[in-house]
């Protein structure tokens, strides 16, 4: 099989196309699963009561946010390195995504800090470096908006989004590098997980459930985003012709 | 378990239901702007063909 003829977006497109429902059907049934357990089988725990039960979305999110930006950055670079424009328009695809999984991370954050430190929102480093993830993300996708040509708009948005890719690690770590109010990671790689089974379960599930929802929508929209420009190109041609 | 316990969530029902509802109505929301999207962005294909 040669892979290299699905970087031509009219190749992609009608493959595209054919792979959304088995990323959309699995990511419902995850979230109605994930959901289950966080609500119905995870226990209260037994510092934060039921509050806790917040995790269950806030950290897929953030996660989702974290992950997206990376993969929007290494697509951008591709289109820009190798002037693949299906690349590019994957990278314009996530940003979308990404930029809201981020504000959900956020406002669930804020719900979740109220009642638990008693405030919706302090400029600790985790949050404030997260703050600067969702303007990096609006600042992509306001950047490519405002430039007119499509490929000149791909490259300044590389430039920004392979610039922006040191937050990420920054937010990662912020909980170790600063003393922050946010509390420390809860799955560690190396070491044991600090929550119970059907907690854990119940996150990794959604966080699951997110990343095939992001897949199915980010493949969607990049259909969108194909017949947008390459009808523009057709046009041009026909006109040209 | 009854309902309306559920629902309070321990008292932090607001929080807790607030963040649901907020992730909902964004990817909810996400899911039928790009719906609409698809839809223009097909129409216009159509009508070039």
């Amino acid at each position: 099989m040669n892979w290299y003829k699905y970087a031509s977006p009219s190749a992609f497109y009608p493959l595209a196309g054919k792979l959304i429902p088995w990323f959309a059907i699995p990511a419902a049934v995850l979230f109605a699963v994930g959901l289950y357990v966080g609500f119905f089988v995870a226990p209260t725990d037994f510092q934060q009561g039921d509050a806790y039960r917040i995790m269950f979305i806030h950290v897929p999110a953030a996660w989702m946010g974290m992950f997206l930006y990376v993969l929007m950055a290494f697509y951008a670079g591709i289109g820009w390195a190798f002037n693949a424009r299906l690349s590019s328009m994957m990278a314009s695809s996530l940003a979308v995504t990404g930029a809201l999984f981020t504000l959900i991370s956020l406002v669930t954050g804020a719900f979740w800090g109220k009642p638990t430190w008693g405030t919706w929102w302090v400029w600790d480093a985790r949050m404030t470096s997260t703050l600067i993830l969702l303007f990096l993300y609006v600042g992509f996708i306001s950047l490519q908006s405002a430039i007119d040509d499509p490929r000149r708009a791909d490259r300044a948005g590389a430039v920004l989004a392979l610039v922006g890719v040191i937050n990420v690690p920054i937010i990662y770590f912020s909980v170790q590098w600063w003393n922050t109010l946010h509390q420390g990671a809860t799955i560690r790689i190396l070491n044991k997980p600090t929550v119970a089974p059907p907690m854990l379960a119940a996150m990794l599930i959604l966080l699951a459930a997110c990343w095939l929802y992001s897949i199915a929508v980010v493949l969607i929209r990049l259909r969108c985003i194909i017949l947008e420009r390459e009808q523009n190109a057709a046009w041009v041609a026909e006109g040209a012709s | 378990m009854n309902w309306s316990e559920f629902f309070s969530m321990g008292g932090y029902g607001f929080y807790v239901w607030g963040s649901y509802l907020t992730a909902l109505i964004v990817m909810g929301g996400e899911v039928v702007l790009l719906m609409r999207r698809r839809k223009s962005c097909q129409r216009i294909n159509r009508d070039r063909e």
